[in-house]
């Protein structure tokens, strides 16, 4: 039953789940966000418009790797239509964003193909590019690295002199590509290899891939003449944005307002800034508003695409399936600067296995390429394929089923994971069994087709947040959160806040506001939203209820402690407290103006208690013979949501983490010239999967409550994607009877890879 | 820029042979207009062939057909009879984009854009299409795999156009067939290609064919070669075989974004075979 006495919320720890009868949270309203959606008429990043706005333009490096000698912007500023040119001499310094400075507009040099050189803001797009044409820049030119294990080599082109390697004592005096160094794990490795009956030892490589979302970065901003800001765009988090920005253009963060349009994707790369600072300095040179979009090139160029990784995996197991020890080491390249997720690649390898002798090492290393931005999960896709590729090497070679494997070897509550922290509560072993007792994992196979199955893990994230409810005077309640809605989470806010106070769900409205109107939030990042900002949205509907019950006891004219919450309803708490007709929410906001006014609930905190998630990933592969294509036939997603608010939205995160992981593991891939540039930028050749090569992805929604939570709610945005690429491998391994250690596994790879196994026998 | 939409083909012939700069004749624009938005190329002038007459037609000609420059792939695939008679023809022009493409991309824009891996040109080639084209010296007619050079570059003179393309009558017992690799199953670009026409006497043997395949050198190529290794057999496996070495022979792909040499030889081999069967079947009355 729903009820509360709306004591003050105890935000912090991890005892928050109480057991509970839901009624609106579990069903699968339509989301307020979806009409405009599919009409066409959300306004997405660029299609905010002010008047007499300017058209922005940028110009981009055609070289991975210079020395920036001069930018000559004379005869652009002459053209007529031109009214603002900005370059690295329109920045100060600045220490606590040095990188996304260096990135959003070269200053020393030039450190990939796309990099930010100058930015010109015209009275249209034609005259913007004619001006980009008529800034001179002499470049020059010096060598360059786009691969990681070169990157990583002695003689290799050095991207920053300042770089010694973090992590290592001591510190190296040279200066080199590699950023930093980490280590994670327990026990002693050797001593574990040396009980192993059988040890697989492999090198992985994975190529680096884009979120792919299909809304281009875009914003539109404008500065008063005494220096008021204000910018609307594409975000995963505006209040990050505005701070970024604020610090870059050289404002008070209270001097601008950002507000974040609905956006068309993001899978953690809009988290950082690319366009907004330079937007809001051509805007405060120009006195007008500027609008900037990137084209899609640019997009691939320029924004931050995810690691490419090289690895080697070393695992050994006794004969009857227990692993003794594990060690991967894992070299991750993220672009230019630092910031590969080489640290959380080393702490997920293993995640999924309770072991005594396990130790992961991390790489971080820089390279002409853009820098990398968050991709869903960032960093553990690619070396939980490597783990599982071994994994499920070991399983064949011992004879064992391979659920069967890890359900011997899984983490389980109170094991020590392989990063550090003991697990409190967690539900692999539950999806590794749902994955057994699953129909698609009886179907029979025919031909050339195989069968895979990985897990994987991602940590969650709580973080910085707050939120408003306010009670409208017709009973229905308005949500404002902070937290950009990338995947209907503003239905989720409104189911729960609905649930709380007992009300219709079509009687809760939730708006994601502008930066002045909430205190900071973090980032939507982390699969922290639904978890986060909905416990703020609960407890701040909590407060509410208390504030209900006292107006209540103040028109009945009892006591508060009187009065209790039951079913979206004052009612007395007892027969002592007198006999009173219950009083709705609805009734008592009409009367709120008598009763003080006002009635709103809120709530700040940096949440903690985010629950990890595991998932289980079942997919069936053909794999024809002669040419190396690769078809999915089923494909099953298994995943702990804790307590699925929306049923369907998560899992519409299985299935787009599935779907990621799909092209991820077959097709997408950034290729490099022999030049340092990118070959494939743009849709045709960067080869996301179409509908027409997916099957429908089946789910099933596990649901093992996370004690931090007062629904038993976790993250589910990222783990979806984790184990696919392992999945996927592994079927692939299985239909043609070989093993694959290089992303993507693309046809002409695979042909390969089946010549060599023919020639090998 | 200059647009023009004239009536006559002589009057697009003496815009096209006046034009001192750029000219570029307009069909469906899926190449021309992408080209241009990607900044490829900014043409002085463009002639669009949809305003004259007899362009958007598709017409019977001694048994044959006779298609108009800029009729719609959609249109073409709509047409029962054309369909009937080359359905691997319409397979082909089928590939282009997604239906909302094929509302404007033309086989003839496809033929003249140039791209090896154009997908309607290979079995156009196989089933001995040709083109009627207009010039500033009247009118000639060509078989259409001479028009495509390399990349982007075709025999047409200064002036000229393609008015129409003739697919001539299907002889008795004859199938095409087209199948290209992608990595994926749709949106993409071939990376190997074969269009394939068989004939068959009435017991069965092969007294004719041809075999175009696309995406494996700078342009469309005959491989007489694969067409002999079938002329004279049942087309049988032997046969089958012989006609996929002889299109990996004779093949000369790079390796690029798309393809390694060696994956693109031996990929043209593999649908060729495919296709023959498929050819086959449909030359049997299948
Ligand atoms: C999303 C998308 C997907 C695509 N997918 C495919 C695919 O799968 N396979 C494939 O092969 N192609 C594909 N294309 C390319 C394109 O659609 C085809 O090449 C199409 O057939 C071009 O025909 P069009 O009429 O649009 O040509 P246009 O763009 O009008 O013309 C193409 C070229 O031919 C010239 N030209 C046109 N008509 C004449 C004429 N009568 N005489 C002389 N020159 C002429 C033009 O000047 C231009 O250079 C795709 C394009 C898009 C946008």
């Amino acid at each position: 039953m729903a009820s509360s006495t709306g004591e003050a919320p105890e935000s912090k720890g991890t005892h928050q789940y109480q057991p509970r009868d839901f009624k609106v949270v579990g069903t699968t309203p339509l989301r307020p966000d979806g009409v405009d959606k599919v009409t066409g008429r959300a306004r997405f990043g660029a299609d905010m418009n002010l008047p007499g706005q300017l058209v922005g333009k940028v110009l981009r490096s055609p070289h991975p790797h210079a020395k920036l000698v001069s930018i000559d912007t004379s005869e652009a500023e002459a053209l007529p239509g031109v009214k603002a040119v900005v370059t690295r001499d329109d920045f100060a310094e600045n220490e606590a964003h040095h990188d996304i400075l260096c990135n959003i507009m070269a200053r020393d040099k030039v450190l990939y193909e796309g990099h930010a050189v100058a930015a010109v803001a015209a009275t249209s797009r034609a005259i913007a590019l004619k001006a980009l044409k008529k800034i001179k820049v002499v470049y020059d030119i010096l060598p360059h690295v786009t691969d990681v294990d070169e990157a990583m080599k002695a003689d290799a082109p050095i991207l920053h002199d300042d770089m010694f390697t973090h992590g290592v004592d001591p510190m190296p005096t040279t200066a080199s590509n590699i950023a930093g160094r980490c280590e994670f794990g327990h026990g002693d490795v050797d001593a574990g290899f040396e009980q192993a009956d059988i040890i697989i030892e492999r090198n992985f490589k994975t190529a680096a891939t884009h979120q792919g979302y299909i809304e281009p970065h875009a914003c539109v901003a404008t500065v008063t003449s005494d220096d008021y800001g204000e910018l609307w765009g594409c975000t995963q988090g505006h209040f990050v944005l505005r701070n970024v920005s604020a610090s870059l253009v050289g404002m008070d963060v209270s001097k601008l307002r950002v507000t974040a349009s609905e956006i068309g994707g993001g899978f953690g790369g809009k988290t950082t800034v690319f366009l907004e600072p330079v937007c809001l300095m051509l805007a405060k040179k120009s006195g007008k508003p500027v609008k900037m979009a990137m084209t899609r090139d640019e997009v691939f160029k320029a924004s931050g695409p995810t690691a490419s990784s090289s690895m080697d995996v070393k695992i050994g197991c006794t004969k009857d399936g227990r692993i003794t020890a594990g060690f991967a080491e894992v070299r991750y390249q993220g672009g230019a600067f630092r910031g590969a997720p080489a640290d959380f690649g080393a702490m997920c390898a293993f995640a999924c296995y309770a072991l005594e002798n396990v130790k992961a090492i991390g790489w971080e290393v820089v390279t002409n390429r853009p820098k990398g931005a968050a991709y869903r999960a960032p960093g553990a896709p690619m070396s939980v394929y490597a783990v599982e590729s071994v994994v499920d090497e070991l399983a064949k070679a011992i004879d064992m089923d391979p659920i069967d494997f890890r359900l011997k070897n899984a983490a389980r509550n109170g094991d020590k994971s392989s990063y550090g922290p003991k697990f409190e509560s967690l539900g692999l072993v539950e999806t590794l069994e749902a994955a057994k007792n699953h129909p698609n994992y009886q179907i029979p196979l025919g031909p050339n087709q195989g069968r895979g199955v990985a897990s994987g893990f991602w940590f969650n994230f709580g973080g910085e947040t707050c939120s408003t409810l306010n009670v409208n005077q017709d009973g229905t309640v308005a949500i404002s959160v902070g937290t950009p809605d990338i995947g209907g989470s503003r239905a989720s806010m409104c189911q729960m806040a609905a649930e709380e106070l007992g009300i219709p769900y079509d009687q809760v409205r939730a708006i994601v506001t502008d930066t002045s109107s909430l205190g900071f939030n973090d980032t939507t990042e982390g699969s922290r939203v639904t978890f986060s900002s909905g416990m703020a949205v609960i407890f701040a509907a909590r407060e509410i209820i208390g504030k209900l019950c006292e107006r209540a006891a103040m028109m009945w004219d009892i006591p508060v402690e009187a009065v209790k919450w039951e079913e979206g309803k004052a009612i007395p708490a007892g027969a002592n407290a007198g006999d009173f007709e219950p009083l709705t929410l609805a009734e008592i906001a009409d009367a709120a103006g008598g009763t003080g006014g006002p009635i709103a609930g809120h709530h700040e905190y940096n949440a903690d208690g985010a629950g990890v998630s595991f998932g289980t990933h079942l997919v069936d592969t053909e794999v024809d013979p002669e040419t190396g294509f690769v078809k999915i036939l089923r494909y099953t997603v298994i995943q702990d949501a804790g307590k699925a608010i929306h049923p369907s939205y998560v899992e519409g995160q299985f299935q787009g983490g599935a779907v990621q992981g799909i092209g991820w593991a077959l097709n997408e891939e950034y290729i490099y010239g022999d030049d340092g540039k990118l070959q494939n930028a743009g849709f045709l050749d960067y080869r996301l999967p179409v509908a027409s090569d997916l099957p429908m992805i089946d789910t099933v929604i596990v649901e093992v409550p996370n004690p931090g939570h007062p629904y038993g709610v976790r993250g589910v945005g990222e783990t979806g994607i984790v184990p696919p690429l392992a999945a996927i491998a592994n079927s692939v391994s299985d239909a043609a009877n070989l093993r694959m250690t290089e992303l993507p596994m693309s046809p002409p790879r695979i042909l390969k890879a089946i010549h060599q196994a023919e020639a090998a026998e | 820029m200059r647009y023009e939409a004239p009536t006559t083909v002589e009057a697009a012939v003496s815009l096209l042979s006046a034009e001192a700069g750029l000219a570029k004749v307009l069909s469906g624009g899926t190449d021309l207009l992408v080209q241009m938005r990607m900044g490829m190329m900014e043409p002085d002038l463009i002639v669009d062939t949809k305003r004259i007459p007899g362009f958007g037609d598709i017409v019977e000609e001694n048994g044959g057909y006779r298609v108009g420059g800029a009729v719609p792939s959609a249109e073409l695939n709509e047409h029962a009879g054309f369909t009937a008679m080359y359905p691997g023809v319409a397979e082909g022009a089928d590939l282009i984009g997604s239906t909302q493409v094929q509302g404007r991309a033309t086989i003839t824009g496809n033929l003249c854009n140039a791209g090896p891996a154009a997908d309607s040109v290979p079995c156009a080639v196989a089933v001995g299409c040709v083109a009627r084209i207009a010039g500033p010296n009247g009118k000639r007619d060509v078989a259409i795999e001479d028009i495509p050079q390399a990349p982007g570059k075709t025999s047409l003179e200064k002036g000229e156009l393609v008015e129409s393309l003739f697919f001539p009558a299907k002889p008795a017992n004859t199938g095409d067939a087209y199948l290209r690799f992608i990595p994926r199953t749709e949106m993409d670009i071939a990376v190997a290609g074969c269009g394939i026409s068989i004939t068959l006497d009435d017991t069965g043997t092969c007294t004719a064919a041809k075999v175009a395949i696309g995406a494996v050198a700078i342009k469309v190529l005959v491989v007489d070669e694969a067409a002999q290794a079938l002329i004279g057999t049942k087309v049988d496996e032997a046969a089958l075989d012989a006609l996929a070495s002889a299109c990996s022979a004779a093949a000369k792909p790079i390796t690029d974004k798309r393809g390694t040499v060696e994956f693109r030889k031996e990929v043209v081999g593999v649908l060729a075979k495919r296709a023959a069967k498929i050819a086959l079947d449909r030359a049997k009355g299948a």
